[in-house]
C-alpha cells in the first residue's frame, strides 16, 4: 500500500505520520506543498501542525496551495484522504468535508489524551476495529467543530460523524467535550466516506512505551482495509 | 485604489474572544456594554482604477479566501 504525506510550511506532525505509516506497512512518500503532481497513492494524509503560521484562518492558506488541486481531484475521484488536526482544518477550508473549526470554547490550547467513540464502522477507516472507544491525543487551539443547522442535519442523515469525544466507557456527554464542538464531534467524513477529517492524532499512539497503542489498532486496521 | 473590508463572525456564531474582551472592558469599568463582537480588517491596494470593478474583485477575494462564509460575513467599506 502506498501513501503520501503532504508537508506544508509549518507542518510539524508530518514526520510522526511518516513513522506511523511505515511502521504498519505503508510505503510512504513525503510530498512538498509546491509540487503539482501527487505520486500514485492509496492514501493521502494532510498532517497536523501550523501550516502558514495559521495566518488568516487555520488551514486557509494551505487549502489554496499548489498540491491541493491534485489532492482535491484525487479525493473527488474516490481516493482516500485523511486530514489530522491542521489537516482537518485544511479539509474544511477546501470544502471537501462540511463545517469549520472555530477557536476552542474556553480559548485554551488543549494538549491531552481523550477518548473517542467510533460512530460509524461502515467505512474503510474504522471497519473491523474491535474497540468502540479509542484513546487518542489532541493538541489544538482551533478544534471547536461548528456547522450550520442545515449542514448538521445533512451530516446526521448521511451518518457522516466519524468519532465523538466521550469518556472511557463511550458516554458522549458535555463534560467530555474538550473544546465546545457541536455534538462532541471529533471527526467527520464526506458523504462517500473516502475523506476523513479528525482533530485527534492516532500517530501519537503507536508506541506503548511512550503513549498508547490505540493508534496502532487504527493503522493496522486501515492498511488491512485498503488491501 | 484602496478598498477596505471588514470581516466579522456571523451573528449566531459563538465569539469567545469577543466575550473575553467584553468581560475585560467590564472589569475596567466600562459596564454599559451589551455585547462585543471582534473581527478582521483588510486594506487592499489594487491597481484597478475603476471603483466598481475594484469592489467586484475584492468581493470575489472575500468569497474565495478572505472570509469563510459558513461562519463569517464580509462588508466592503
Amino acid at each position: 500500500m502506498k501513501s503520501s504525506v503532504i508537508t506544508f510550511p509549518g507542518s510539524n506532525c508530518d514526520r510522526d505520520m511518516d513513522v506511523a505509516l511505515k511502521k504498519f506497512g505503508f510505503k510512504n512518500k513525503m510530498v512538498w506543498h509546491a509540487d503539482a503532481e501527487l505520486p500514485k497513492s492509496d492514501l493521502v494524509v494532510l498532517p497536523g501542525g501550523f501550516s502558514y503560521g495559521d495566518y488568516l484562518r487555520c488551514g486557509s492558506m494551505a487549502s489554496k496551495s499548489k498540491i491541493m488541486q491534485s489532492v482535491i481531484n484525487f479525493a473527488n475521484s474516490g481516493g482516500m484522504v485523511m486530514g489530522i488536526c491542521n489537516g482537518f482544518q485544511i479539509l474544511v477550508e477546501t470544502g471537501l468535508v462540511p463545517g469549520v473549526l472555530l477557536r476552542n470554547k474556553y480559548l485554551e490550547f488543549i494538549c491531552k489524551n481523550v477518548f473517542v467513540k467510533i460512530n460509524d464502522k461502515k467505512n474503510k477507516y474504522f471497519k473491523n476495529v474491535d474497540n468502540d472507544v479509542l484513546e487518542f491525543h489532541i493538541a489544538h487551539n482551533e478544534g471547536n467543530y461548528f456547522c450550520t443547522n442545515d449542514q448538521l442535519k445533512e451530516i446526521e442523515d448521511n451518518n457522516q460523524i466519524a468519532i465523538n469525544y466521550c469518556d472511557e466507557n463511550g458516554n458522549i456527554e458535555d463534560q467530555f467535550n474538550p473544546n465546545g464542538s457541536i455534538k462532541n464531534i471529533a471527526g467527520i467524513f464526506n458523504k462517500e466516506k473516502n475523506i476523513l477529517g479528525m482533530m485527534p492524532h492516532p500517530e501519537r499512539m503507536i508506541d506503548t512505551s511512550l503513549s498508547g497503542e490505540d493508534g496502532s489498532l487504527f493503522f493496522k486496521n486501515l492498511i488491512n482495509n485498503l488491501k | 485604489m484602496k478598498i477596505s473590508v471588514i470581516i466579522t463572525l456571523k451573528k449566531d456564531v459563538l465569539d469567545p474572544q469577543g466575550k473575553v474582551i467584553h468581560q475585560t472592558l467590564d472589569g475596567l469599568g466600562f459596564d454599559n456594554i451589551n455585547e462585543v463582537r471582534q473581527g478582521k480588517y483588510f486594506e487592499i491596494d489594487t491597481k484597478e482604477t475603476d471603483n466598481d470593478k475594484a469592489k467586484a474583485k475584492v468581493e470575489e477575494m472575500c468569497k474565495k479566501l478572505l472570509a469563510n462564509l459558513v461562519i463569517e460575513d464580509y462588508k466592503l467599506l
